[in-house]
């Protein structure tokens, strides 16, 4: 089934440059299992186009269960010269949470009360 | 066995100093490790030396420590501070000033050497080209624009100062985890090509740098928020950590905030890039071995660290004026208010055309609605809004363009569209500033590198 990012998962996100950069985290292995496998350098492409972003960066940290995200060129070329409100990419982090992906519906964090 | 207590001092220019007191107090600290300065900190602090060439260090230091002072000395606690900015110097003196007044005495250590503007020809004649470090394009295009130039120095000179008998390390740049790593190798004695050792102080460093979003502030996530108990005093964290460089992340008892495994992997990652190979002057850090255990009660263990060789060149961080920004913003209630936003956006835009204004760049926001998720807004609810905020900006060369487009808003509260609110006044034109990460080979940086001592 369909299942939505902040669900299953949390986020923070922050600036270097002008590249966002987020840290995707699951709340368990079994959950982290399907974040491997379903947020994928294509889908985080495909998410994120609308900020004109450059090529995404991806990579899977085993060990807190996490995956690291890079959206390179995706600041309007920094903080200090972007027109937006949210110059500081500290938002881009709940946008990852909207995204919906393909998961089991027996995941822990889908099971609590 | 020896452990050496560091807590976390401030996170960015304008934080607060208030949840320090708890960790000197009841923390046990022997460090405090305190980041003023974010990639935009030096350009605010340019504006300031621009003004004031006696200006352009983070102010907030000498508030701070004319608050805490009294308390550290009493618990022999140091501070290391990266307020200098761009006038080290000009800190130093704020802060010994501050201190005759009230009659204390402290020694002082300023490390400097950072800032590498001064000297952009002379590293370029030393065969450095200084390109920009992802785009590759050549510095001659941004060389006469540029406001400040500084190089990320390593911990070396810190732990030196710390050798010398200071009890106050003031920087300039430095990387922001070598607040942590300068006293951790200093008194642990550390080798500087034990990397692993560099490594586990280099975590550290990061996991405290941004003060409360290492102990459970800004915990990014839908309702885990709202568990992070008693905000209000949320403590700072804590590393209290051993000779082979393993830890206990903890913050000061009897406070909010909460240290995890969650929290903590948050900060871990946050502004890293590839994390297996994390690079700062002392060592280049691979997080992927690292281990946390969660004990419970505020305390994670963490070990594991792994290093391989610091690299060969520095970066520098220089930021050059980049045009101008222009903001105009109107809120509009109930009923329509969306679409009073986007037909408000559209006369603003008529006007600036008939005006013969070109903005290089406009943008169109909707607060309320998509300021801050931008395409990823849900719009199910767009036009039952109960209020809207338009806010527009544009780029451009010309700064009476970018002033002139803010004076254009005030006029639609009696001539454009209804129940209009926020006339409050309107923004003047914001100066933009370009950043430029390059590198330099360290040994052109690290010999202008200056360690002064002021006994006060």
């Amino acid at each position: 089934m369909k299942v939505a990012l902040w669900k299953i998962a949390h986020a923070r996100s922050g600036d270097k440059a002008d590249r966002a950069d987020i840290g995707l985290f699951a709340y368990d292995a079994a959950t982290y299992a399907v974040l491997k496998r379903e947020v994928t350098v294509a889908r985080l492409t495909q998410h994120f186009a609308a900020m004109g972003a450059g090529p995404v960066e991806l990579w899977p940290l085993d060990n807190i269960l996490a995956l690291k995200i890079v959206l390179n060129a995706a600041l309007q070329g920094g903080a200090a010269r972007s027109l937006r409100m949210d110059n500081l990419g500290k938002n881009v982090a709940a946008q990852l949470l909207r995204m919906e992906i393909e998961a089991p519906q027996d995941l822990p964090r889908l099971l609590l009360k | 066995m020896k452990t050496i207590r560091i807590g976390a001092g401030l996170g960015f220019y304008g934080d607060s100093w208030r949840p320090v007191r708890a960790s000197i107090e009841r923390g046990g600290v022997q460090y405090i490790a305190s980041d003023h300065l974010s990639e935009l900190t030096l350009a605010i602090l340019q504006k300031d030396r621009q003004k004031d060439p006696a200006a352009g260090y983070a102010r907030d230091a000498v508030p701070m420590l004319a608050e805490l002072w009294p308390l550290a000395a009493k618990h022999g606690v140091k501070f290391i501070l990266n307020a200098g900015g761009l006038n080290p110097q000009g800190a130093r003196e704020a802060i010994a000033r501050a201190f005759r007044d009230k009659g204390w005495k402290a020694t002082i250590a300023t490390v400097s050497g950072d800032s590498v503007l001064e000297r952009i020809d002379e590293l370029r004649a030393a065969g450095e080209p200084l390109a920009h470090m992802d785009s590759g394009e050549g510095i001659a295009s941004v060389r006469e624009r540029m406001l400040f130039a500084n190089a990320y120095l390593g911990a070396q000179p810190i732990a030196e100062a710390l050798a010398r008998g200071a009890d106050i390390v003031l920087t300039g740049r430095v990387a922001d985890a070598a607040l942590t790593l300068g006293p951790l190798a200093h008194e642990f004695g550390w080798k500087w090509d034990d990397w692993n050792r560099m490594a586990a102080g280099l975590t550290l460093g990061h996991l405290l740098e941004c003060s409360g979003q290492g102990s459970g502030g800004n915990f990014g996530s839908a309702g885990e928020w709202a568990k992070v108990p008693d905000y209000a005093h949320l403590g700072y964290p804590i590393a209290e950590v051993s000779e082979d460089g393993s830890a206990l992340f903890t913050k000061p008892p009897g406070t909010g905030g909460r240290v995890s495994f969650d929290t903590i992997r948050q900060q871990l990652l946050y502004e890293v890039h590839n994390p297996h190979a994390y690079v700062s002057p002392d060592v280049v850090l691979d997080m992927g071995t690292l281990r946390f255990d969660d004990e419970g009660g505020d305390r994670v263990r963490i070990s594991g660290a792994s290093g391989a060789a610091r690299p060969a060149r520095l970066k520098i961080v220089a930021g050059y004026q980049d045009g101008w920004m222009g903001t105009g913003m109107i809120g509009f209630a109930w009923p329509e208010a969306y679409a009073k936003c986007e037909k408000s956006a559209e006369i603003i835009q008529t006007l600036v055309q008939e005006r013969g204004w070109t903005p290089e760049e406009t943008n169109v926001e909707y607060i309320g609605y998509n300021s801050l998720l931008g395409e990823n807004a849900d719009p199910t609810y767009r036009d039952q809004l109960n209020e809207c905020f338009l806010r527009m900006t544009i780029r451009t060369k010309d700064r009476r363009v970018a002033d002139g487009f803010g004076r254009l808003f005030p006029w639609l509260g009696l001539s454009g569209p209804p129940y209009v609110g926020s006339m409050k006044g309107v923004q003047p034109a914001k100066e933009l500033l370009g950043i430029w990460p390059t590198l330099v080979s360290r040994e052109l940086v690290e010999k202008s590198i200056s360690i002064e001592i002021e006994n006060i």
